[in-house]
């Protein structure tokens, strides 16, 4: 791929203002929620209280009585789905447990599991009638943490469900472990024989979730001729419509998916919950039905990140990182499928170590199933790496920067899956951190600390699609089918720009359906600048090509003589002839009619991101408060298309990382019901609670993309944790190894009050 | 459920709305007024995503009965810009990449236009201590908290 000399760009680089801004900051914009139809009506779900029970029956007679329920769903109404796999581009899933996620058929697995539903003309009339519905359960054990799922003698949440280990058959006794897969490479008893330190530790980490604003929310209308028009909040339309296909078993044609605006995602608005219950509801009723999650729904049933335990031990020798051996168990909920793999192949990616053993265990427990959560499986694993590196670096006398940067990752470096990395920037990134002001400043002060930690994260690519019509003004219509979760609108109109040497403000981007471009996969794994951005590319070169056959045939020239530069048309061979874009763009209906340029592709070439964070801290030891007092965040993004919003992407994903290192967490009670299911228990970080977060933007330029775009949205959440545990450690003397590092767990740790 | 009528002043215009009593006025002013600015994100005051502007004070829509409007002056987001003239907020947002998602953008804008209305020139510490009620999780806050910083300057500027 030929990569476009990077010190000439006019836009990219840029701050303009975003597209959609305008809509967005006057309420204008239509979010999930904000769609109006006429004779829409309203759908409530019906949870299991318990967190694991047989359905013996369930008795809706009396709710459907109810004056204005116009419809009542169980499971037994949905079609059987197949026992498949598939893909949802940030994760895989059984389409039979997709469906039994949707609505239980025969057991719940998890408080708050939907089991039945009800579309009424009012929300209230349907919240009445959901009273009204009578469900026998058979309450049976209930398993909630990792540890205990794994015992021989735990409760099973599948009779038959048998351990996959190394992708190989089944075990021969049932498990709660779903699959077990090794990464193995060198002799770890000899470099464990031969350190110069060693570190062992075991972590854990608490199930949290993703924390986006904006509830699921999903309206559905069932045509009366088969077709059905979806309207959801979702970070990939097209990833909607074929599982809405699958569970209800009808054709993806006969599937119109609108992406509304979306408010947030961070992975949690991949699957779908909703939208099958809201088009079956439709189809019951003959009327539009719209159901949206309550906050304490979003909680309880959709999918947060994974609990984790991780046993972790590493040696040096020299000076370098020698060994390192872990053993990973990650909640994956009520059905397979945890981000462990993920945290496995990431866990040691900033380094190069010879010798390596990583045992990963995928576990069901009664809790909702996780989903993606922004580097999905990547913080938990970072938590312990670079936590035990902290140690390490301390017991060999080094600097923990000088430390990871002498046994960094670089290009050539081969990953635990044995894939070579490409050109990456782990080590700009350290030396950038080691560089900057805030590492050289002195911390002083008692109960004050500083840490640092990095980071990687692989970052996506997969298939985008891109339709860019040139406008008689001049200007071009960008149609684009993945949704804008944070400025792609943005990113993607700069890239045509610059492709086109137009300004941006002549690009009039539009999210549209799935009837109305080719497939784009979901925009998350941090891959939508990077692959749509890499199809707007495409499409823009597309229409050079358009318009420099245009000039020819104008100027009685061949193509080859006609340059396109900077927005202008040139012929070679003669100096007089010149068009620009907007007065080539006025003569389309004169030589040929409409130009529109199109690209659909697989993007290859995603280039990984790494990023080394520095945080100082303060501890209050008689409260357990924590104080960020200072925090930087250093990340090679490869090239920064809009800075501002990759400024964003890191400053957001920073303190999603501090409320997770320091408040957030599932606080179950012994039962299986969750303790803390709203934003008032559910501590997420406020303006009050972090600082400014200093951002430094590296850029070690893709060589798999024609702007250099790595991808910038996930990696800043994976050093945060072990960034905070290490400034804690510095600041207290105490190594915690259990997040959330609470008030609660700090002041009972500092003062020997644990049970 | 029989409804109750209900006179209020919203964004600058009288009007009347029917009612029922257990009816927020978050749901209102959604579902019966057409306002769909003012967002639901948890609907127990806890995220701010409903901050409206009721008699000069910030409240959470979704914890107001909708009854509670009467003879209430009420400004939404829809209210917040003059015709095409957006507020110095909108603009310093739209400027500062303040918003990502933007689903609690128009909480921000009106938690913060609130503060400016009666602190023109408040510290970082009163801005984040002001806006601590409006959950944010793309940002971090930290440019939501400089285009606040801007418009107040701005609109200093613009008084002197």
């Amino acid at each position: 791929m030929t990569t476009i000399d990077r010190t000439g760009y006019k836009v990219i680089g840029t701050r303009p203002v975003r597209p959609d801004g305008v809509e967005k900051v006057t309420g204008k914009a239509q979010y999930g929620a904000d769609i109006r139809l006429p004779g829409l009506i309203h759908g409530r779900i019906l949870r299991s209280p318990h967190a694991h029970a047989r359905i013996l029956s369930i008795d809706t007679s009396e709710a459907e009585t109810i004056p204005g329920v116009m419809g009542v769903l169980t499971a037994k109404e949905l079609p059987a789905a197949d026992d498949a796999i598939q893909d949802l581009g940030e994760g895989a899933v059984n389409l039979r447990e997709l469906s039994d996620n949707v609505l239980a058929l025969e057991k719940v697995l998890y408080r708050g599991h939907a089991v039945a539903a009800v579309a009424a003309t009012s929300p209230h009339i349907a919240e009445e009638a959901l009273k009204k519905i009578r469900v026998e359960y058979e309450p049976l054990p209930a398993v909630l943490d990792v540890r205990d799922a794994m015992r021989d003698d735990a409760p099973l949440l599948k009779e038959d469900r048998y351990t996959k280990s190394m992708g190989a058959e089944k075990t021969d006794r049932p498990s709660n472990i779903a699959s077990h897969n090794q990464f193995h490479a060198g002799d770890l008893e000899k470099a464990f024989a031969e350190a110069d330190a060693v570190v062992e530790r075991e972590f854990t980490t608490k199930m949290v979730h993703q924390g986006y604003i904006e509830p699921q929310t999903s309206t559905a209308s069932w045509n009366a001729d088969g077709t059905i028009t979806i309207w959801t909040s979702t970070q990939g339309a097209f990833v909607v419509r074929a599982q809405v296909a699958e569970v209800l078993r009808r054709p993806v044609s006969s599937i119109r998916v609108i992406p509304m605006e979306i408010g947030g995602g961070f992975g949690g608005k991949i699957p779908i919950y909703l939208d099958p219950i809201a088009a079956l509801l439709s189809k019951k009723s003959g009327r539009p039905v719209k159901i949206t999650m309550s906050r304490t729904e979003v909680f309880e049933a959709t999918g947060p990140t994974s609990g984790t335990y991780i046993k972790m031990k590493m040696a040096a020798k020299d000076g370098v990182i020698t060994a390192a051996e872990a053993t990973m168990a990650y909640e994956a909920g009520a059905y397979p499928g945890s981000a462990v793999g993920a945290g496995s192949m990431t866990m040691l990616a900033p380094y190069n170590i010879e010798n390596f053993k990583i045992d990963a265990y995928d576990v069901v427990v009664n809790k909702p199933k996780t989903s993606a959560y922004r580097a999905p499986g990547a913080p938990a694993a970072a938590f312990a790496c670079e936590s035990v590196i902290d140690e390490l670096a301390k017991k060999v006398n080094a600097d923990p920067l000088e430390f990871r940067l002498k046994s960094s990752s670089r290009e050539g470096t081969r990953m635990v899956n044995g894939i070579a990395f490409p050109r990456i920037g782990h080590e700009e990134c350290v030396e950038a951190a080691l560089n900057h002001p805030h590492y050289r400043a002195p911390i002083e002060g008692p109960n004050r600390g500083r840490g640092v930690a990095s980071g990687y994260w692989f970052n996506g690519g997969m298939q985008s699609s891109v339709v860019a019509a040139v406008n008689p003004d001049g200007t071009v219509n960008l149609i684009e089918g993945s949704t804008d979760i944070g400025g792609t609108r943005a990113s993607l109109a700069m890239q045509l720009a610059e492709t086109l040497g137009i300004p941006y403000e002549d690009i009039r981007p539009s999210v549209v359906d799935t009837d109305s471009i080719g497939h784009n996969d979901v925009t998350g794994g941090s891959r939508t600048t990077f692959a749509s951005g890499m199809a707007a590319y495409e499409s823009g070169m597309d229409i050079r090509r358009q318009m420099a056959a245009r000039a020819a045939k104008l100027w009685n020239c061949t193509e080859d003589e006609v340059v396109y530069e900077n927005g202008t048309l040139r012929c070679t061979k003669d100096s007089t002839k010149e068009l620009t874009f907007k007065e080539l763009a006025a003569q389309q209906p004169r030589t040929g009619g409409p130009i529109a340029g199109k690209a659909s592709l697989v993007a290859r070439g995603a280039g990984g991101a790494f990023a080394t964070h520095i945080v100082d801290v303060e501890v209050d030891v008689d409260t357990g408060k924590v104080t960020v007092l200072r925090y930087t965040a250093v990340q090679d993004v490869g090239t920064a298309i809009h800075p501002a919003y990759v400024e964003g992407q890191m400053q957001g994903g920073v303190v999603q990382g501090i409320g997770w290192a320091l408040n957030e967490e599932y606080y179950y009670l012994e039962d299986g019901r969750l303790a803390n299911s709203s934003f008032l228990d559910y501590r997420m970080p406020t303006s009050l609670d972090v600082p400014n977060i200093d951002t430094v933007i590296v850029e070690v330029p893709n060589p798999g993309h024609p702007y250099g775009v790595r991808g910038v949205g996930e990696v800043p959440i994976v050093p945060p944790l072990a960034a905070m545990a290490n400034a804690i450690a510095e600041a207290t003397g105490h190594r915690f190894t259990d997040l959330p590092i609470s008030p609660r767990r700090i002041v009972e740790t500092l003062h020997g009050l644990e049970e | 459920m029989p409804r109750t009528q209900v006179q209020t002043r919203l964004n600058g215009a009288d009007i009347d709305f029917l009612c029922e009593p257990r009816q927020s006025l978050l749901e209102v002013l959604r579902d019966e007024l057409g306002l769909t600015g003012t967002k639901e994100g948890c609907n127990n005051g806890n995220c701010g995503a409903c901050t409206v502007i009721m008699n000069g004070r910030i409240a959470n829509a979704c914890c107001v009965l909708a009854v509670e409007a009467e003879g209430a002056e009420v400004t939404t987001i829809e209210g917040v810009a003059r015709g095409d003239q957006l507020h110095p907020l909108q603009q310093t947002f739209l400027e500062e990449a303040a918003l990502q998602c933007g689903i609690c953008t128009p909480g921000f804008i009106l938690a913060a236009k609130a503060l400016l209305d009666k602190e023109p020139n408040p510290d970082e510490h009163r801005i984040r201590y002001w806006l601590a009620g409006n959950l944010c999780r793309c940002t971090g806050y930290d440019k939501i908290v400089k285009a606040v910083q801007k418009a107040s300057a701005e609109m200093q500027e613009a008084k002197v």
